[in-house]
């Protein structure tokens, strides 16, 4: 416990100190500059733009990535993104462009004339730093990276500014007049309505070809911005906000200031004239050529051919502003010269989604890498494959949240896709009303909010209004749809004049669940049904989506008369809606497959080393810390197997303890037993041992022990033996010295056998071939708390003995006997059955039978079962376990039938006996035996136990009934915390006790054991 | 002669002995009782409950799919049961096998026989997998027979998609569910071995997987920790759903067998390693 306790701790201070000593990301500090800027058609504006500087953290020369901030944003938006990209080894630029923020100057939409001159003039400036790396002089290494409003304008300066080396603009237009005034039509030319089919495809050339502005198809939503439906919503949030930019940016600034003048009112810090158009356009919801001039010329669709810095488009999916066709318009444009261009699709985007913030960056700063620093640049690919989509990967499966996946393409196909799917629609001319004043309208997505409504997936909130709505649908799929790209349908309108109508495609999954708008994005379209002709025919392209249609699904194209997000006629009209050709036409993305992860490494790298560790776990589990011990015990083992000679280090008999004090019962050299068939075939009635106090460990205490052996009559080699440090200990204090020496005295006499210290002795077990049934030497064992349980303990048992284990409670009997079984290991110290060492599991415990410490039984067996199962699990031979005797001395009667949970604590006790006792083992260890058996039983029992020593087995019994032990033993030993007290034969310990007791307490009984033992654990002096 | 004759450490607890050792027992008749009678539970439930609307939906949860077919109600049944049910199986059957012995002190006794600590461990560690095992095999084939008799032997309808998959194709699908859920197990197995070897109490050993268990999956929810919820032993318990997709995916199964395994060697050597060394003193 406490090792593990310290591996714990250790463990902790090892990530601690990690954690304190880990580098974290490098420390970076924003420099505040205001820069002046010179720009305007004729260069004559200045214009203070508030700047943030973020010199590269490691110092040096680092390239530059200038961070544009989105529309309503300053410099202080794109801080955190700022400081990320610093960190990642850049030199950074953030600014806030003029009329954001605390840039002096007016917004222009990023036009050349203002912006671009701005940016190219930062651009100027950085080339000045000393920690910008130079392409060329006064050609800094630079890349732009920005959204929405900030991505425009690193397209626009890429396209006027050669310098720039690399730009990532996300979520921004290709054609600002288109974003606001799309129309996703392309009108047949001939108004006829027949022969619809056969002129798809020339229609849509047709219809690429008619548009005016030549750019204007550009971004893929057919005729141009002159006949498109005015995006209302978003143009309104668009300028207002830059109308509101005083109030909310520099609020606490101007708060005490005059109020805002009439003209600040109206235009907020637009420049006048996109002011002036935006009015009149808002106004009647179309577009005029000037208006389209203007945001033509903020328009990168226009100059995108004169890109020459390598591209990655990351355009949102859920964006009803700048929908995927504008990415769509960029990347073609910029790709047309050979620049690298790579466009993803992303989980985000003006409508909210989940936004992907993080693999975002991760992207656009794989592209920096190669084309900033030049990491990788010896590779053909673009460090970001030239089309990812994000798509819905199902649910984690821990948190199950919606987890995203990417799978990519190594070229674009477009949003025709690379395969196109036909399903059929079907459904009848339907009339649909536009309703005066075009309210109530149908919603697909509120602009601004739609990500607050909007789920993760589905398309937030759809609602389409009854009467204002002509729908068509497929029927249920027989297999999944994925579609990536622009869907495009054929559709007639028949009715009067101009028509403003509103398509979209559904994903319909049963009658139960509202169909879902995939993306919320809607397509606009207007057409003219020219006079007398009564119908057109016109072919819409619906919005790009990356959608799954599952099976069972159907698909649904809704073409309505109003949408909330865009300005619908106000006067009431009716039209007829049909197909024109029954065919939608899907576009799917055949090469779009997830990044080939293959097998994580890990899923096999980690079994194997688990498996490898578990391996070593085990192996060197084996080699336990009694290695040192065992390798102590083999050499005496071997030392003691040198019969005849070298038994100097075991002595089995008269304890001439000079080497180590093994004491010993130790049979005469020939009397083994009682009634046992003894190795010299005698038999003596007196059980012959000697008693030894045998404590000395030294081999200085050899002249000790001669010494004091020569002071006993008759006793050559008393083995006395005790070492001087630990006699006060365990010998009676000096006052029973004589009875002390009684004792060995008496017990040399009557052995009979004087052997010389040194000398050759034969052993019991020299003569038998039998090593003695149990040997304990030094045996030590401490508990958790580090206080000996059993300490130093050794004595020895001979063949046939019935040996008492006495102790007081916490003597450490239990603890020696647990031992003995292979339980505990010692700390110290060995123990020998039978003269093999006791290990855990050691085969000679097979000649052990043991009951210590109450039985252990399955509760639910019967008797029977327990006993018959116990003994196959030891897995000998049923016939060697002798069940009947056994069980003859458990004496249950029918009750073995029974369950064991249904015994007595006696029953329990005697079944536990019978089945220490099966295979009639040659050592059997009874803990307290007799507990819980009424007289008649314990009496039965103690003849049991005779009988069974007298068959040449020998056993050990602990217990505190000194009486029984008395009865029932030939030998004892006693111990006392843990430390041996006395050993003898019990006829000896009572008649050596008898002297001095009668010397001392005069009563002229006999001694009990019990006075004895008292005396002899010190309880009595 | 160190050993008895007819004593030969190897043959010491055979597994015949352990098996009828553990199978007597109240708890491992209660365990397969429950395990065989929940899908006729369930069928009963399906049966009686509320039928909805009347008509069949598409929606496509696993639960509204449970009545198409037999082996739809026997993947429901599976799901239900796979992330507790069996979980207090495996624990039971595994964490109850050592710390029960020990509980009822006849460890000390197999010890002193001499069963070889690895030897017992070995035994009773196969025999306690043998039960996880049958806990984990029978539970959806009795679902699979309770499912056919009430629902009919029809196609399996796929959960999310509601694509159809004949149903003698999806057969050895469903034997990949099984062996999947098997190894999944494994670390709850390996777990509560692991902790019955050093507890005495088999409650102890059981509630103590059991609560690592709940644990795992609590944190499994902190997305905080990213992409190290992935080595979560909880994390892919329900990757087996994979193999009732349209398109086998391996990879989910994949890294959950080796997430499971890497953890079921460690713990099982450790148990190991940390039995061989132990003092038994129940």
């Amino acid at each position: 416990m406490k090792r593990v306790a310290a591996l714990v701790a250790a463990l902790a201070l090892i990530g601690v100190t990690t954690w304190l000593v880990w580098p974290s990301a490098p420390e970076v500090r924003g420099q505040d500059q205001r820069i002046t800027v010179v720009d305007g058609p004729a260069d004559d504006q200045r214009v203070e733009l508030d700047t943030t500087f973020f010199p590269p953290p490691d110092g040096g020369k680092a390239p530059a990535v200038l961070i544009a901030h989105g529309f309503g944003g300053s410099k202080q938006s794109v801080r955190q993104q700022a400081i990320r990209v610093a960190q990642d080894g850049y030199a950074v630029l953030t600014w806030s462009a003029r009329g954001f923020g605390r840039s002096t100057g007016e917004i222009a939409l990023n036009s050349p004339d203002y912006e671009v001159k701005d940016v190219k003039q930062l651009i100027d400036w950085l080339a000045k730093r000393p920690e910008v790396r130079l392409d060329a002089a006064n050609d800094p290494r630079v890349g732009i990276v920005g959204g929405s409003y900030g991505g425009a304008i690193a397209l626009m300066t890429a396209a006027h500014d050669q310098r720039v080396d690399a730009i990532v603009p996300q979520i921004t237009w290709s054609d600002l007049a288109d974003a606001l005034f799309p129309n996703a039509a392309t009108q047949t030319p001939t108004a006829t309505t027949a022969q619809s089919n056969g002129t798809t495809g020339q229609s849509t050339e047709g219809g690429t070809g008619t548009t005016a502005q030549g750019a204007g198809s550009a971004a893929g939503t057919g005729q141009g911005p002159e006949s498109g439906v005015f995006k209302r919503m978003w143009a309104g949030i668009f300028f207002g906000q830059g109308v509101s930019l005083d109030s909310f940016a520099l609020g606490q600034r101007q708060a005490a200031a005059a109020p805002l003048t009439p003209e600040q009112a109206r235009c907020g810090r637009f420049l006048p004239a996109i002011c002036d158009i935006y009015q009149k356009v808002a106004k009647d919801g179309r577009a005029t050529p000037e208006a389209v001039a203007l945001l033509r010329k903020s328009s990168p669709i226009t100059v995108a051919d004169r890109i020459k810095a390598p591209t990655l488009l990351l355009q949102g999916q859920r964006d009803s502003l700048f929908p995927l066709s504008h990415a769509d318009a960029n990347a073609k444009a910029i790709a047309a010269d050979g620049t690298p261009v790579s466009l993803a699709w992303f989980d985000g985007g003006h409508d909210g989604g989940n936004g992907e913030a993080d693999w975002l960056f991760e992207q656009s700063s794989a592209w920096f890498a190669r084309y900033l620093k030049g990491d990788g640049s010896a590779q053909t690919a673009p460090p970001v494959s030239a089309f990812t989509v994000t798509r819905d990967g199902g649910r984690d499966p821990g948190t199950r949240q919606r987890i995203r996946l990417h799978p990519e393409a190594a070229s674009y196909p477009g949003l025709a896709g690379t395969d196109t799917t036909t399903v059929e629609l079907t459904g009848p001319e339907q009339n649909i009303v536009n309703p005066p004043g075009g309210a109530p309208a149908s919603i697909s997505t509120v602009p601004g909010i739609g990500g607050l409504l909007g789920g993760q997936n589905t398309g937030g909130v759809s609602i389409d209004m009854p009467g204002q709505s002509a729908a068509f649908e497929s029927r249920p799929l027989t297999a999944p749809l994925q579609l990536t790209g622009s869907t495009t349908v054929k559709i007639k309108v028949t009715g009067k004049g101009e028509a403003t109508l509103f398509a979209k495609l559904y994903d319909v999954a049963d009658s139960m669940q509202p169909p879902t708008l995939p993306a919320g994005l809607v397509a606009p379209i207007r057409v003219t049904i020219p006079e007398g002709a009564g119908s057109v025919e016109a072919t819409v392209t619906l919005p790009a989506v990356d959608h799954r249609f599952a099976v069972g699904h159907r698909l649904r194209l809704v073409v309505a008369t109003t949408d909330m997000g865009f300005a619908t006629p106000v006067e009431p009209a009716t039209y007829q809606v049909s197909l024109a050709s029954p065919t939608l036409s899907v576009p799917t993305v055949r090469t779009l497959a997830a990044p080939p992860t293959g097998v994580a490494w890990w899923v096999w790298a980690m079994p194997l080393t688990a498996v490898v560790i578990a391996a070593v776990l085990l192996a060197t589990g084996r080699t336990s810390t009694l290695a040192l011990s065992g390798a102590r015990t083999r050499r005496r083992t071997v030392a003691s197997g040198v019969e005849g000679d070298g038994r100097q280090s075991v002595p089995a008999a008269a304890g001439n303890g000079q080497t180590h004090g093994i004491p010993a019962f130790t049979p005469n050299g020939d009397a083994a037993g009682l009634n046992a068939p003894s190795p010299n075939g005698e038999a003596h009635d007196v059980p012959a041992s000697t008693v030894s106090d045998g404590k000395s460990s030294d081999d200085e205490s050899v002249d000790a022990v001669n010494g004091h052996a020569s002071d006993v009559p008759g006793g050559a080699a008393s083995g006395d033996g005790e070492s001087s440090d630990e006699s006060s200990a365990v010998t009676p204090s000096s006052g029973e010295e004589s009875r002390d020496a009684a004792v060995r005295n008496g017990h040399l006499v009557a052995n009979g056998v004087i052997r010389e210290p040194g000398n050759p002795e034969v052993a019991a077990q020299a003569a038998s071939g039998e090593p003695v049934p149990l040997e304990i030497r030094g045996l030590t064992k401490a508990y958790r708390n580090g206080e000996l349980a059993v300490d130093g303990l050794s004595f020895r048992v001979e063949q046939g003995q019935v040996l008492g284990l006495l102790g007081p409670n916490g003597a450490g009997k239990t603890t020696t006997m647990r031992m003995m079984m292979g339980l505990i290991r010692p700390d110290d110290g060995e123990i020998l059955i039978f003269g093999d060492r006791v290990t855990p599991g050691a085969p000679v415990l097979s000649r052990l039978g043991s009951f210590v410490e109450g039985p252990g039984f399955l509760p639910h067996l019967s008797g029977r079962d327990n006993i018959e199962l116990y003994w196959a699990a030891t897995g000998r031979p049923a016939a060697d376990a002798h069940f009947d005797e056994a069980l003859e001395i458990a004496g249950l009667g029918k009750a073995l039938e029974r369950a064991v949970r249904t015994y007595s604590q006696g029953m329990r006790q005697r079944l536990a006996i019978a089945q220490a006792m099966l295979g009639l083992p040659d050592l059997l260890v009874l803990d307290e035996p007799t507990n819980g058996l009424d007289p008649p039983q314990i009496r039965e029992m103690r003849e049991v136990l005779k009988r069974y020593a007298r068959d040449g087995r020998t056993v050990i019994v602990s217990s505190h009934m000194l009486a029984e032990v008395e009865q029932t033993c030939s030998h004892v030993v006693v111990m006392h915390r843990g430390r041996l007290v006395s050993t003898g034969p019990v006829s000896q310990l009572l008649t050596s006790a008898s002297a001095s007791a009668a010397a001392s307490t005069g009563n002229g009984h006999g001694p009990r054991l019990e006075d004895v033992f008292l005396d002899l654990i010190g309880d009595k002096s | 002669m160190t050993a008895a004759t007819g004593y030969v450490p190897r043959r010491t607890l055979p597994l015949r002995v352990e098996i009828i050792r553990q199978f007597k027992r109240r708890r491992t008749m209660v365990m397969f009782g429950l395990l065989l009678a929940l899908p006729w539970i369930l069928v009963i439930a399906f049966q009686f409950g509320p039928q909805g609307s009347g008509q069949t939906q598409t929606a496509l949860r696993i639960s509204d799919l449970a009545t198409e077919s037999g082996l739809n109600f026997a993947a429901f049944a599976l799901s239900v049961s796979a992330s507790f049910l069996l979980v207090v199986a495996v624990a039971l059957f595994c964490g109850d096998t050592v710390a029960s012995e020990a509980n009822w002190s006849s460890l000390r006794y197999l010890l002193a026989a001499p069963i070889p600590r690895d030897r017992l461990l070995r035994q009773k560690l196969i025999v306690a997998l043998g039960y996880s095992a049958a806990a984990v095999i029978c539970l959806p084939l009795m679902a699979l027979l309770a499912g056919t008799l009430a629902f009919g032997w029809n196609d399996i309808q796929v959960p999310g998609t509601g694509e159809t998959i004949p149903a003698l194709d999806v057969l050895p699908r469903f034997g990949i569910v099984i062996g999947y859920a098997l190894v999944s197990q494994l670390v709850v197995a390996a777990l509560a071995f692991l902790i019955s070897t050093l507890t005495d109490s088999p409650l102890g050993a059981v509630g103590g997987a059991v609560g690592l268990w709940i644990v795992c999956n609590i944190l499994q929810a902190v997305e905080a920790l990213g992409v190290l919820r992935e080595f979560l032993p909880t994390f892919w318990n329900n990757a087996w759903l994979d193999a009732l997709a349209p398109e086998l995916d391996w990879s989910g199964m994949a890294k959950g067998a080796s997430v499971s395994i890497t953890y079921a060697a460690l713990l099982i050597a450790v148990a190991f390693r940390r039995f061989r060394r132990k003092d038994v003193v129940s």
